[in-house]
């Protein structure tokens, strides 16, 4: 039931601290990565050298900005372990997600890895009141995906009791979360939604569930959304802010102030820069968010570039954490999709249609929101050469398209063939998507 | 001996069609036969103009999807049943119609059959060694 939960400090003694407390331990442990991946990661020390800095340049957080930034690219160049610190016998577990061009974002976690995303998830759930005694039900996919195992290793780690219903199957989602009685939910916000108006279809009454709170992301929500997922699940809903380059689901996360997330500094140090000039920006300017692990082994990242444009603030919250606050994400520095919690790039729709003969690449992608779900619709051209003559030959097509964009995106999409000529052409940098969600 | 038609892929939206025969009627095109085949999301206008080529030309250059299909078309009497005996061939030598549509000109006592097979060839051959006439463009 909404306002039951209580919002607890999983370790005071990290998320408490005072600023200069803060940066010490943060020096210490940049100092000691930054000579980690100079010694153990080929590309950083290429990259390092290169830019004529030695680890002994960095003595402190405020050295950061001295470093080069990491991409997203860099690391599918190194595809698929070229980018481990460690030697891969020490790699417990691997996750992967999607790149620009279908080729894979490859993480490889070390034991210590999986300890330290295991005690962010942890805190993470603490902040949605979490205990021993809850039962969490974690309707995010299991897989490469890291939503599913992330809620998961948290819920484990305070000692819950933990469904992995993974996704999918909606009335057995809902039969369980009322027959187990579960407390919290962990899953996409927009699927919440969706269980949420589908309790009254299966002849459900949400006066039998016994849900208090849960912990919402792996996609952007809006403020709006969040009232409509709390009434209908009449729980409390928080944002859980991941990716799965720096752990996955846990590294920053609302908490009841429900005013923006703490990020697991201890952790991960956040940045915020002008994604034009790359120079940081301070504390309450908006820019792209930028992270350096400081206790990963496995593939610890240097300045990675999240693509997610955000604010940052700092002080004491009204919680009692003194960890620094970041804003909802409010867009992307480039052109990926969030849609239904998968990443989506527009190159990887174009190269998957690229394989399909009988179409132009004319393409134009369409996000909406309907029913509280994601729709994607890629209006594309038939082939002005062709000829249209059998239904059967079109019909075809248009399925051959379904499936390419599919095996590229895992996602299904509608696929609406056009006549040629009739998408428009843009002068200049081409628009190839039209997102018509809410903001 | 086969008769050539050409078929338009258009979106299934208001205003479609009326483009096509616009562009076509305003070049003074006049259509010997038009029928559309319909789906959710497209259709298909399949026609034969008295000028199939100069339709051709000025939909290509309007920016149409346009392609050139040859059809069998047959001849028979316009009486009950005259159909009913040549699709009774057809089926007879298994053959697979894909479309079919028939037209009567005025002035005339005979109907006009127009047929999308799957192997064109052989039904052609079929048609002429049990007696059908089959139509050629010019007898349009």
């Amino acid at each position: 039931m909404k306002g039951k939960l209580k919002d607890y400090i999983y370790r005071p003694e990290y998320e408490c601290l005072s600023r200069s407390e803060m940066e010490n331990l943060q020096s210490e442990r940049l100092k000691k990565t930054v000579k980690y991946v100079y010694e153990n990661c080929k590309p950083y020390r290429a990259k390092m050298d290169e830019f004529k800095i030695k680890p002994s340049d960095i003595k402190s957080v405020s050295d950061l900005c001295k470093l080069p930034f990491t991409v997203k690219h860099d690391l599918r160049a190194a595809y698929p372990f070229g980018f481990y610190s460690a030697p891969s016998s020490e790699i417990v577990e691997v996750h992967a997600s999607s790149g620009t061009t279908g080729k894979l974002t490859v993480v490889g976690y070390t034991q210590n890895d999986i300890d330290v995303w295991a005690e962010v998830a942890a805190r993470s759930l603490a902040m949605a009141g979490v205990t021993k005694d809850s039962l969490v039900h974690v309707a995010y996919g299991y897989g490469l995906f890291t939503g599913g195992l992330g809620a998961h290793y948290g819920a484990q780690k305070i000692g819950a009791s933990t469904v992995p219903a993974s996704a999918g199957n909606t009335i057995r989602q809902l039969t369980l979360l009322r027959d187990f009685g579960a407390t919290h939910l962990c899953c996409t916000p927009s699927y919440a939604i969706f269980l949420g108006t589908e309790i009254q279809k299966a002849g459900m009454d949400i006066k039998d569930f016994n849900l208090m709170g849960g912990a919402f992301g792996a996609e952007p929500w809006t403020y709006p959304m969040r009232e409509e997922l709390e009434r209908l699940l009449n729980i409390d809903a928080l944002d859980i802010y991941g990716l799965s380059e720096i752990s996955g689901p846990g590294v920053a996360m609302e908490c009841m102030q429900k005013n923006g997330s703490h990020v697991q500094e201890d952790h991960f140090i956040p940045e915020i820069i002008d994604p034009e000039t790359l120079e940081p920006l301070p504390f309450g300017s908006e820019g792209e968010l930028v992270f350096t692990t400081i206790t990963k082994t496995g593939q610890p990242l240097i300045r990675y570039r999240t693509r997610d444009l955000c604010t940052l603030t700092g002080g004491k919250c009204a919680c009692g954490r003194t960890t620094v606050k970041m804003s909802k994400v409010k867009g992307r520095s480039d052109d990926m999709l969030i849609i239904r919690g998968v990443n989506v790039f527009p190159s990887q729709i174009e190269a998957a249609i690229m394989n399909v003969s009988g179409v132009s690449p004319h393409y134009m992608i369409y996000v909406d929101r309907i029913n509280n779900l994601d729709v994607m619709e890629i209006d594309i051209e038939l082939a002005g050469n062709m000829t249209p003559d059998r239904v059967s030959d079109i019909e075809s097509i248009k399925k051959k398209v379904e499936t390419e964009v599919n095996s590229y995106i895992g996602l299904s999409a509608k696929i609406k063939l056009c006549e040629s000529g009739s998408i428009q052409r843009s002068e200049g940098k081409a628009v190839r998507v039209i997102d018509r969600r809410d903001k | 001996m086969l008769v050539k038609q050409l078929s338009v892929f258009m979106e299934n939206r208001p205003g479609r069609l009326y483009k096509l025969t616009h562009a076509l009627g305003q070049e003074g095109i006049d259509f010997v036969t038009l029928s559309i085949a319909d789906t959710k999301d497209f259709g298909i206008v399949r026609f034969i103009a008295r000028d199939n080529e100069k339709a051709y030309e000025i939909l290509k250059n309007a920016g149409f999807t346009v392609g050139i299909t040859e059809l069998i078309g047959v001849e028979v009497g316009d009486r009950p049943n005259a159909l009913a005996e040549v699709v009774a061939l057809m089926e007879e030598a298994n053959m697979n119609i894909e479309y079919l549509y028939s037209f009567v000109l005025t002035n005339h006592n005979t109907a006009k059959i127009l047929m999308r097979v799957e192997d064109t060839d052989r039904a052609v051959q079929l048609l002429e060694s049990k007696g059908i006439k089959l139509l050629s463009e010019k007898i349009l």
